[in-house]
């Protein structure tokens, strides 16, 4: 009894889970906790504690959960480039007798967990952040739609990226690649933890996601200002529209897949083993239903970005409003015909080959489009190469390589020979890179002073840009090159000596980078200690055209005193050009929804079910998903949920506006 | 490619010759293979290229060009801010890349079906045909854990991580896998066609010089997969027929309880030659029933095709262990002397 009792509490773990044979987790942990405490004391100390839970924890503000959404995936960031960089540096060194530094044990879990925090917990969450902090501003709205599943959906993100951390230390992560695919990623081939943290890692975010998604449609589509009409949206809400719609539409394809592989794992079943009926093929085509859609999750809010960027620092409308819309949308559906190109190579027949093929080729059309409506919104512009318009220029430069490389892949005969190679590897990172990452630090740069009330410094922001755009291609030039060599992805050990000076030169390239990324922290820290001097008072820095910019910089807590009403598709630029007058007077009282703990409650008590489950702790895993589905019914007996921000203090702040307006 | 390098179109264009220089200095095996299937996917890969350079280039050069141009401190230039609309421009846009696509689509229908792994080969390479009557050469290809086993069903042979062929004679692989997927890889001689357990997949492919190459997996499966490479002997006709003699001269011989030995896990695997093979070994490896205690997958699928036995009619579902762990199986098929098809002594191997 005594023996089951502690199987069901504590399941498989013990402390042979701990990894403290492995001098690199241990030295990291070691950091880890330092790192922790001294964040810990350092809030105890500036009692800082109450705050950070009332004002960011709880808060219900779409900014504040922006920013935070920032926050998650710049550290993550971190976490990924960290792999990513002892991927480099081993590969640069692991041939002939010089077995490199990591074991393939350990280096299998690192290109995983690399591709896993990439794409779900950086790229994610940044263009979440964005799209959070920006879509009610740009649409002169208060907050989102549903302000408390805003905080939910955050934290259920940020608790699949604890799930993701806490495999470093505790039991390991998956060594299947950042798709898992069966049978891999099944029990006979993958008995230990590492797929489960995969699978419930994901499972959490993954609501978290589908929620924000549903939030910023129904936001999108219902809380415009008077007179924005759908065709009058600013560009990058019209992309964060057919984002969230791709959200909304394919995460649940990603949550049903991994219950399915949850199946195969925990329950017996045999949707994907090779016994009994069951299939790999089935969750290949399951997973890229919904992992192609994704990658354009990831870059149209990006270009959306590129969007504003171009028309405010050429300072001229955007060149096509309404081809890049119809370009968007057709991009939108057009991701979800394209699926079986990540697989020519399984045997499908010529004809269905053929189709996804010429499929994926046409959306370079609607992708062109959108080049060259940036090109011609730079056409006699006066353009300002302020460091936003400089990421803007060096993707539209690296972006075409990428989507030439990529139409190159989209040819299903000569994907049978650079499928699975270096050669894709280096054309993925050319477009996420080269357009997602690109595109999230304009997107830094060209909001942070709404953020923030000030600049980032201009100087480290060119640094950071120079370092990432020539890191970048001596990063991965290396790898087209490898990939034409034969060379395939994954791999964690050669004998072929004449392929080690690539990798080295790619090495190179990942130091290059690394030097980008602590620029950019630099930046954020010098832009800290100057602020006085990079302060901006008109809350319209650039001088750009969307509602955004019309508003205080950080704007206050109700964004807008009076609703705007919109005439035009640049709204606030129409309003600057009619020379429209800021009220002044005649504040009423803001009625505002109030911060709650429940979604961080809810998310934690998930993520500790997600926990258990991985260790199969059935008796916590039950304990929690009871306690969840209690503190939810909890939560809707909770009727004390808005309050008005008074008339008075509404024109105070206003009034602190006008006083700064005139000192600027 | 630092950016400076890209400012001039004819800058750009002797990038591209330089790396074309530093692809031929360095072994881009992809691009120069000996073999016709590879030889006519590199054209393809350098036609798709120079099709879309048509328009990167240009794009490219505006951009630099527009950034240049129309910088804030050129006062000179001609600005216009209202101006966001030409629909001579639009038609450009849409259509300039519309028509390239149209071409490059066309050449992915026709190459598709031309270079598809299925097809049965009509040319040894661009000068010759294939005569009439030629029966290709099989091998039969398994992807084990983590090594490759080849089986020449017309010469009743094997081999682990070792591939012989005849130059210039077309080969049929017929791909399959024991656990997890793998990719089927000779990069000198064709694409890659992944091999899956339980599934069978085709390349029919040749190679048109003689010589010693490398093959590899190509899709990522697991611990030993780095190592999970072998020799491709690209011989001549005689050569070939020593190399079969050399096989069945000094191997021994591939037993289906051989067969389940050599399936374990392992990592970097010497050459193994296998002089014959028991009889039906490859279709049983296909169908999963190589110890034959369970149910081979075809004779499953026959049932489920005909209606299947409906729930709490199978009676042999059982555990087995494998050497990666337990799984559920279906016992044998019953016959004349096993009429509930249970689970047969070990002796059956």
């Amino acid at each position: 009894m005594n023996m089951n009792l502690s199987e069901s509490i504590f399941g498989r773990l013990n402390w042979e889970a701990i990894p403290y044979h492995e001098p690199i987790l241990v030295a990291t942990f070691a950091g880890v906790v330092l790192g922790g405490l001294a964040v810990l004391a350092l809030l105890t100390k500036m009692r800082l504690w109450g705050p950070l839970w009332r004002d960011w924890i709880c808060s219900i503000d779409h900014k504040k959960i922006g920013i935070m959404y920032m926050v998650l995936g710049i550290v993550m960031l971190l976490r990924g480039f960290a792999d990513a960089i002892m991927m480099r540096m081993h590969q640069a060194v692991a041939f002939g007798a010089n077995e490199g530094f990591l074991p393939p044990h350990h280096y299998d879990q690192v290109f995983t967990a690399h591709g896993v925090i990439m794409i779900f917990f950086v790229a994610m969450p940044l263009v979440t952040g964005l799209m959070n902090y920006l879509v009610p501003l740009q649409i002169g709205a208060r907050d989102v739609a549903f302000p408390f599943l805003n905080n939910f959906s955050f934290w259920m993100t940020t608790g699949g990226a604890v799930l993701v951390m806490m495999s470093l230390f505790i039991g390991e992560f998956a060594k299947t690649g950042w798709l898992a695919y069966p049978p891999l990623s099944g029990l006979l081939a993958s008995p230990d933890v590492g797929v489960d943290y995969y699978i419930w890692a994901l499972q959490v975010a993954g609501v978290g996601t589908t929620l924000s998604g549903i939030n910023l449609i129904a936001t999108i589509l219902k809380m415009r200002a008077p007179g924005m009409k759908l065709m009058n949206m600013p560009v990058f809400t019209w992309t964060a529209l057919v984002t969230n719609v791709l959200i909304v539409a394919t995460f649940p394809i990603l949550g049903a897949t991994l219950a399915l592989l949850t199946g195969d794992r925990y329950l017996g079943t045999n949707f994907f083993t090779n016994d009994l009926g069951g299939n790999p093929m089935l969750y290949v085509n399951l997973i890229w239903i919904w992992g192609h859609p994704e990658v354009y999750i990831l870059v149209l809010p990006v270009f959306g970005v590129f969007s504003e960027v171009v028309s405010t620092f050429s300072g001229k409308r955007l060149f096509g409003y309404a081809s890049m819309v119809y370009a968007t949308c057709v991009i939108g559906v057009l991701s979800y015909l394209v699926w079986l190109h990540h697989f020519f190579t399984m045997g499908s027949g010529a004809s269905v080959n053929s189709f996804f093929g010429i499929t994926t080729m046409i959306i370079s059309i609607p992708t062109g489009a959108k080049i060259f409506n940036w090109l011609f919104t730079m056409y006699r512009g006066r353009i300002r190469f302020e460091v936003p318009m400089l990421w803007t220029v060096g993707f539209m430069v690296t972006f075409v390589i990428g989507g030439m490389t990529g139409v190159m892949l989209a040819v299903p005969a000569a994907d049978f020979v650079l499928h699975n190679s270096l050669f894709l590897i280096a054309h993925f990172h050319n477009v996420i890179i080269g357009g997602v990452v690109f595109g999230i630090f304009a997107g830094i740069n060209y909001w942070f002073p709404k953020a923030f009330g000030y600049k980032l410094d201009d100087f480290w922001g060119r640094v950071s840009f120079w370092f990432w755009l020539v890191g970048f291609w001596v990063a991965f030039t290396p790898l087209y090159v490898l990939g034409l060599m034969g060379v395939t992805r994954r791999m964690s050990h050669f004998d072929d000596p004449s392929l080690q000076i690539w990798f080295q030169i790619a090495a190179v390239g990942a130091g290059l980078v690394a030097i980008g990324i602590a620029a950019f922290l630099v930046q954020l820290v010098v832009s800290y200690l100057r602020r006085e001097q990079l302060r901006d008072l008109t809350g319209d820095p650039w001088n750009a055209r969307t509602l955004e910019w019309s508003t205080a910089s950080p704007p206050p807590d109700y964004n807008f005193a009076f609703t705007p009403v919109v005439h035009d598709t640049d709204a606030w630029h129409d309003m600057k050009q009619r020379g429209a007058r800021r009220p002044t007077g005649g504040f009423k009282p803001i009625h505002m929804p109030k911060n709650t703990a429940a979604g961080f409650v809810i998310a934690m008590l998930a993520t500790a079910m997600g926990f258990a489950l991985v260790w199969h702790m059935w008796l916590p895993a039950a304990l929690a998903f009871a306690a969840m589905v209690i503190a939810a019914i909890v939560h809707t007996f909770n009727y004390d949920r808005d309050f008005h921000i008074p008339a008075d203090e509404v024109t105070r702040s206003e009034d602190a506006r006008t006083r700064a307006l005139a000192a600027a | 490619m630092p950016l400076n390098t890209l400012r001039h179109p004819l800058a750009r264009l002797g990038a591209v010759a330089a790396l074309a220089t530093t692809l031929s200095g360095c072994n881009a095996i992809v691009m120069k293979p000996h073999g016709d299937i590879a030889m006519q996917q590199a054209n393809l890969i350098v036609t798709s290229t120079l099709l879309m350079l048509l328009i990167i280039v240009p794009v490219i050069a505006l951009t630099l060009f527009f950034a240049f141009r129309y910088r804030a401190s050129n006062t000179k230039a001609t600005y216009t801010p209202d101006w966001d609309h030409s629909t001579k421009l639009e038609l450009v846009i849409w259509g300039a890349p519309l028509l390239i696509i149209i071409a490059l689509g066309a050449i992915t229908w026709i190459s598709t079906h031309k270079l598809d792994p299925y097809r049965p080969l009509d040319r040894i390479d661009a000068q010759r045909a294939v005569a009439p009557g030629t029966k290709p050469l099989v091998v039969n290809v398994v992807a084990l854990d983590w090594k490759w086993l080849f089986l020449y069903p017309e010469q009743g042979i094997a081999t682990v991580n070792e591939l012989a062929v005849p130059v210039d004679r077309p080969i049929e692989f017929r791909i399959t896998a024991s656990t997890v997927m793998n990719s089927f890889y000779v990069p000198e001689m064709a694409g890659m066609v992944y091999a899956m357990p339980g599934m069978q997949t085709k390349l029919n492919a040749v190679m048109n010089a003689t010589g010693s190459y490398d093959g590899i997996s190509a899709n990522y499966s697991g611990a030993g997969f780095s190592d999970m490479r072998f020799k491709v002997l690209s011989l001549k006709d005689g050569d070939f027929d020593q190399w079969v003699k050399t096989n069945r001269a000094g191997g021994q011989a591939l037993s289906r309880a051989g067969y389940l030995e050599l399936e374990k896990p392992s990592h970097k695997e010497p050459v193994r030659r296998y002089a014959k093979v028991e009889e039906g070994l490859y279709d049983a490896v296909l169908n999963r029933c190589v110890d034959g205690q369970k149910m081979c997958s075809h004779e499953m699928m026959a049932i489920d095709a005909a209606g299947g036995l409906g729930k709490g009619n199978v009676k042999g579902v059982r555990r087995e262990s494998t050497a990666r762990g337990e799984r559920t199986v279906v016992a044998a098929l019953c016959t004349p002397d096993n009429p509930l098809g249970l689970p047969r002594p070990a002796a059956a191997q």
